[in-house]
């Protein structure tokens, strides 16, 4: 569903993804694995557009997206929720859902604010508190909603249990697990290997801007060298 | 009483004006990041249009209304042909590059609102059914006042529903904190900037357009206005409408008593409130806590600043070789142009000097340049003194002035830096402008003659090269203090205000001296100015003397030392060329309209990129 070849990006000077190249099936939920400066965000930035890439492909459905402006990616059907999170800090619960609504996509059920708050039943208390004045879970929380506003049909998540505390870390694997069941196509980028194992199909790891390793997860859990090599610190 | 009621409700309908012009400046800036300088002309064309549609719709009452109404909305249309056709191209170039361009615009319009609506002042239309008085307790006051008075809650009240009831409004005030996260959420910006600038050029239009009845229309409104919008977004604090509103009220009443009490003071007042504002609170009476200036940072970071490669040495030293050789193969024509070349190459590298390296936006440096002017031209008036003991003693005013100015300025940063430099240069231009028995108000200094040796009735040469001496080495001494351990810490601060307190530097101080050492400068390119042009007049100090300066910065490239000096070349060149014309706003206008489309990273950046290589400069460096 989504195919990344031969992707080359640059900071002014700096060569930061070389020769990427990873793909993630209908359904799938992928975790790109790294550590802090391998690569992962600049790779996902990539992929919706907020960054430019000097070479490679870049393919949704088939579709060629590479260095098209973000929102002609998005109304594709990608869905990005940054690392920073990125909520509209003015803006109420509501609004900030109200900025990530697109239209109804045909044959694919459609999120409405009734449905996330189901999702995220905290967030149903704080609709019309402004996003500035929630806590770090409840805004991590908000971004993925947020962003399900748009009805996506694959999801880009950079580092969804970063700074979260271990329960919320729980719930939001529950939520990924609960997108997954969705239909939902999912891309996410992880230092926390745990987490990962618990959601995620397959794995890339990532190190210096290359792609070190492609395998299933329970292929990586079995390869104790891959990990200490790339992956812990 | 009734005549301070009076005075009170004077002062709220000619709010009404001020804050429709201030919150369009104040939306489009929050969500474009544009700072756009053709706001004022958008107010006079509002006023102008105005005019021209109530005398086709005839004077009733559905004309008049209809006629303004409809004026602000083709004025909302212009600004969104000038986002479209201009601005679009133009949003990945530097921070503050689009202003160049919104300059541009300014000057066509002039020229066009010349050309369609003439010279004369136009007296507008009275409105139909409020052309009399109300009596207030024996005081009349204008009734179209009463009108004005509602217009300004009834505006606020409309934009709020418009920002926080509806879809559109929200995505503004989304953008207006992180527009790249709206794009990736699928809005497309484009809309929303060309949205905004119609809405902002609307209210702009608007404001022009219900002052008609009270103040006419003239050439002049435009930077007239442009000045007082400024300070009303700073004083209210940028992006937010109500705070356009307590400023502009603010600011009106304080005019309505002021002229009261002391009547010179009103040009001087609007801009000491906002100095007080600010220093108080640095972001407005409702700004909010974040520098305005470093989000909306585009493109590329600047290159680590390198020592000049041989082969640019070598081209330096041709150029010097050049300009020692003119004379010699030049007529006086040629001469006085390469002199104003010079003088304003100086005076665009000391406004560089603070703005790129430095990191600090100055939109009033012309207070400068006009300080060195008047401290020489003082002296030869007052205190008889020769040519060149007012050379070089004339800079200290322009240092007194940025030491002053200076200490305030340092403490804020971007937007909010940039228009306290231009309050207070503002001031210093009011001063100069309104202190007839020392300056010569409007009439401006004459007779500042030169020394005997340097008589340009004789021949331009000596004053030539003296200028050409004086101006050279002042560029080479801030070049060489940029790569000092001085010019090592201006440019910490710039880069991190932290790290670099963290480090021992002493922030504000650093950047205090450098403001001054960049208006010492700039006092020494006046200085020579006023024995050029033999007089002295407060335009030397004036708003579009400051914008010119930065048009030359910006043109020229921010990012690259050479850029003030390509820019001042390229812009005063092709001015002298054009100005002959009748019609050169306009073409000027266009000019830089056209370079700023071409070369969006300045043109020495475009030269560094292209011609980089050549010189020694590294390919991969050169952007
Ligand atoms: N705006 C930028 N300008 C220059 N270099 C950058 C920029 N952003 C990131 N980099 C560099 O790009 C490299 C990859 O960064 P990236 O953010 O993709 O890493 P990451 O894998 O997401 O790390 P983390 O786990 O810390 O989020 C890093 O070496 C970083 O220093
Ligand atoms: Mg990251």
């Amino acid at each position: 569903m989504l195919e990344v070849t031969r992707l080359h990006v640059f900071y002014g000077r700096a060569h930061i993804l070389a020769d990427v190249a990873l793909s993630v099936d209908k359904g799938e939920v992928v975790a790109l694995l790294g550590r802090n400066g391998a690569g992962k965000s600049t790779t996902l930035k990539s992929v919706i557009g907020l960054l430019r890439p000097a070479d490679g492909e870049i393919r949704f459905d088939g579709e060629p997206i590479a260095g098209q402006p973000s929102h002609v990616i998005c109304r594709k059907g990608i869905g990005y929720v940054p690392e920073e999170r990125r909520v509209f800090s003015d803006l109420t619960v509501l609004e900030n859902l109200e900025v990530g609504r697109q239209a109804p996509r045909t044959g694919l059920p459609s999120w409405t604010t009734d449905r996330l708050f189901d999702l995220f039943p905290n967030l149903a208390e704080l609709r019309t508190r402004p996003a500035g004045r929630m806590s770090g879970g409840e805004q991590q929380m908000l971004t993925i909603a947020r962003t399900l506003m748009g009805n996506p049909r694959a999801v880009l998540l950079d580092e969804p249990s970063e700074g979260l505390a271990p329960v919320i870390v729980e719930q939001m694997a529950a939520t990924i697990t609960e997108l997954k069941r969705a239909g939902l196509t999912v891309l996410l980028s992880e230092q926390n290997l745990r987490f990962a194992t618990r959601v995620a199909d397959r794995a890339y790891i990532i190190e210096k801007g290359r792609i070190r390793y492609e395998g299933t997860m329970d292929a990586l859990m079995a390869d104790e060298s891959v990990r200490s090599a790339y992956l812990t610190v | 009483m009734g005549f301070y009621i009076v005075q009170v409700l004077t002062g709220l309908s000619s709010a009404a004006a001020l804050f429709l012009v201030a919150s369009g400046l104040s939306i489009i800036f929050g969500v474009t990041r544009v700072v756009n300088l053709a706001h004022g002309s958008f107010y006079m064309l509002g006023a102008y249009i105005a005019y021209s549609l109530i005398d086709l719709f005839g004077r009733g009452g559905l004309g008049f209304w209809g006629g303004i109404v409809l004026a602000a909305v083709a004025v909302g249309m212009i600004g969104a042909i000038v986002e479209v056709l201009i601005l679009r191209r133009v949003y990945q170039a530097p921070e503050l590059f689009q202003l160049v361009a919104t300059f541009g615009v300014i000057l066509v319009i002039q020229d066009i609102a010349l050309l369609v609506w003439g010279a004369e002042d136009l007296v507008g239309h009275r409105a139909p059914g409020l052309t009399g008085a109300v009596d207030i307790m024996g005081t009349p006051l204008p009734a179209y006042d009463l009108a004005l008075i509602a217009i300004s809650p009834v505006v606020l009240a409309g934009l709020w529903l418009l920002f926080n009831r509806t879809r559109w409004g929200t995505l503004v005030r989304a953008a207006t904190q992180d527009r790249e996260m709206v794009g990736a959420l699928g809005v497309n910006q484009a809309w929303l900037f060309t949205g905004t600038f119609f809405l902002g050029s609307m209210l702009a239009g608007l404001g022009g357009a219900v002052q008609l009845p009270k103040g006419g229309a003239d050439l002049l409104m435009d930077f007239n206005v442009i000045a007082a919008a400024f300070v009303v977004v700073v004083v209210g604090g940028m992006g937010s409408i109500f705070g356009a509103f307590l400023a502009a009220v603010l600011i009106a009443e304080l005019n309505a008593f002021g002229i009261l009490v002391f009547p010179e003071i009103t040009l001087v007042l609007m801009f000491l409130v906002m100095a007080v504002v600010l220093i108080f609170r640095p972001w407005g009476l409702l700004g909010s806590p974040e520098a305005p200036g470093q989000k909306g940072q585009q493109g590329p970071p600047e290159q680590p600043l390198r020592p000049a490669p041989v082969r640019v040495q070598m081209a330096g030293v041709a150029v010097v070789g050049f300009l020692a050789l003119l004379p010699v193969v030049a007529g006086p024509f040629a001469l006085v142009l390469t002199v104003d070349i010079l003088i304003f190459a100086l005076f665009a590298v000391s406004l560089h000097f603070i703005m790129g390296p430095g990191g600090m936006v100055s939109f009033g440096h012309a207070a400068y340049f006009g300080g060195g002017a008047y401290g020489a031209a003082l002296l030869i008036h007052y205190a008889n003194s020769n040519m060149e003991s007012a050379m070089a003693l004339g800079p200290v005013l322009a240092a007194v002035l940025a030491l002053v100015f200076g200490w305030f300025c340092v403490r804020l940063s971007g937007v909010y830096l940039a228009m306290l430099t231009l309050a207070f240069a503002q001031v210093a231009w009011s001063v100069v402008f309104q202190w007839n028995d020392v300056t010569g108000g409007d009439d401006g200094l004459l007779y500042i003659v030169k020394s005997a040796w340097a008589d340009t009735a004789q021949s331009w040469v000596p004053f030539y090269l003296l200028t050409a001496v004086l101006c050279l080495s002042a560029m080479l001494f801030l070049r060489r203090v940029l790569f000092s351990p001085f010019g090592y810490a201006m440019r910490a601060c710039r880069d991190s205000e932290l790290r670099s307190h963290a480090i021992g530097i002493n922030v504000l101080e650093q950047r205090w001296l450098a403001f001054t050492l960049s208006g010492v400068a700039a006092g020494v390119a006046g200085s020579l100015y006023v024995f050029s042009k033999g007089s002295a007049f407060p335009d030397y100090m004036s708003i579009p003397l400051s914008f010119d300066a930065l048009i030359m910065v910006l043109l020229g490239g921010v990012k690259t030392l050479l850029g003030p000096i390509v820019g001042a070349v390229t812009f005063t060149w092709i001015q002298d060329e054009i100005s002959r014309f009748e019609y050169w706003r306009f073409f000027l206008g266009l000019a830089i309209i056209l370079l700023v489309i071409a070369f969006p990273q300045g043109i020495a950046g475009f030269g560094r990129r292209y011609l980089g290589p050549w010189f020694g400069i590294r390919a991969e460096e050169a952007q």
